[in-house]
């Protein structure tokens, strides 16, 4: 009897990752997804936290995809493993802090180990030659096989005819006739594909599914790092660069303040972390205040969160602090006007 | 059958789903795990992880901003 064969599909929550395994099923292949999550994707994260963003679909994409595809999904936790990859990749950043190329590589290593630990037979992922500038480029198909040791197993459905054959083209697990050639920067053929296969609904988030193309995230890593004067970090950090308006007036500190009361509701579970204030003379937002700070700094950093609550026009409102280890204390500032937020102190 | 509870309070979304996956792992078929969490997405990707593989929630309750799943293990 011939053996069944079975393949992991790297699963973003996207459409292309989702017609190259769809593809790969019609061959009468046995296929699960596999998700990793590095801490930067965009899953639920905001939409959970943000009042504005309850109107989008909460759902996790990548659990959506595999139950239209009616697969397995295995979500893997990345965070600590990844931390290597961004920190120091080999081949650099993408137009922000996306070390795009880097990242394949790693993820690519990661699905390599699962199927060989679960007896799976080759991997396959949705990218398409030229959809992406810095990890997507013909030249670049190689150097991912290569450097995450999958070798001839990584086969890529979608462009599969203008790539050298797999081994499942090779072996005849799969037949090469029937898979791909995409290239280009155009979505047309694969929403095309997506109607062929009766496809209709899929995401197509606006800005990917990875906070580190974007610019204002990875502004507000790069300035973490360059606070602490070292590229560390841990989920918190990560998390909480997601959240709230970030302002550095001084080197030595950064306020956090809610934009609304999701984001209040969230930052309140770091209160035991942070020194946090808010306004208790008039309607305002919670703020933490990260970094080292003194007492002249402290009634600074007051008078800009002042800034941010009903009070800001009053002569004067009352803040209150509350430390680290529950005490609090209430102080007298006068607000800032809003002239005075230089507009680089926001990160 | 025994009944445990994960704590995923304060964690997001997909980590809450993370947690549960591995929990489950280390239970058997028809053992209950009662997952309580602060992120109200999970009361989608639970049962939407649930359903792609094989188990059964019993129940989903929210209150207080807690968001309380309950589910039996699948084959
Ligand atoms: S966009 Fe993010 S998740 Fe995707 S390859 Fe680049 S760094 Fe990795």
């Amino acid at each position: 009897m011939k053996k069944q064969r079975k393949a992991v599909a790297l699963i973003s929550g996207g459409l292309d990752s989702m017609l190259a395994a769809k593809t790969i099923m019609e061959q009468g292949i046995h296929v699960e997804g596999i998700n990793f999550f590095t801490g930067f994707c965009v899953e639920g994260h905001t939409h959970a936290i943000r009042e504005k963003d309850k109107a989008r679909p909460n759902r996790n994409n990548a659990l959506w995809v595999a139950e239209q595809l009616g697969i397995k999904l295995h979500i893997v936790d990345v965070i600590e493993e990844y931390k290597k990859v961004l920190i120091n990749p080999k081949h650099g950043y993408g137009a922000h802090m996306n070390p795009c190329l880097d990242c394949k590589i790693f993820m690519v290593n990661k699905a390599k180990q699962w199927i060989v630990e679960n007896d799976f037979d080759f991997i396959i992922t949705g990218e398409v030659i030229g959809q992406r500038p810095m990890s997507q480029t013909k030249s670049k198909m190689p150097i991912v096989a290569k450097q995450s040791g999958a070798d001839d197993l990584l086969l890529r459905p979608m462009c599969a005819k203008n790539l050298p054959a797999t081994l499942p083209e090779i072996e005849g697990w799969v037949d090469r006739e029937k898979l791909h050639d995409i290239t280009g920067r155009s979505r047309k053929p694969q929403f095309e594909m997506a109607k062929r296969m009766g496809i209709d609904d899929y995401s197509q988030p606006a800005g990917g599914c990875c906070f580190l193309t974007d610019k204002y995230y990875s502004a507000k890593l790069v300035d973490l790092w360059q606070s602490q004067g070292s590229k560390e970090y841990e989920l918190d950090d990560i998390m909480l660069l997601k959240v709230g308006r970030h302002i550095r007036p001084k080197a030595n500190f950064k306020l956090i303040i809610a934009r609304e009361e999701g984001e209040g509701r969230f930052l309140q579970g770091y209160k035991k972390d942070f020194i946090s204030m808010h306004c208790s003379s008039h309607t305002g937002p919670l703020a933490l205040i990260d970094g080292t700070i003194s007492a002249e700094d402290l009634y600074f950093a007051a008078s800009i969160v002042a800034r941010y609550g009903q009070g800001r026009n009053a002569e004067q409102v009352d803040i209150n602090v509350i430390d680290k280890d529950g005490s609090e204390r209430t102080i007298q500032v006068k607000p800032l006007k809003e002239e005075e937020i230089h507009k680089e102190w926001h990160v | 059958m025994i009944k445990e509870t994960l704590n995923a309070r304060r964690l997001l979304c997909p980590l809450p789903v993370i947690r549960t996956q591995d929990k489950v792992k280390q239970l058997n078929v028809g053992d209950q795990l009662e997952v309580i969490c602060t992120d109200p997405g999970v009361m989608q990707d639970i049962p939407a992880w649930c359903r792609i593989n094989g188990h059964t929630v019993l129940e989903t309750k929210s209150g207080n901003y807690e968001y309380i799943v309950t589910l039996e293990v699948g084959a």
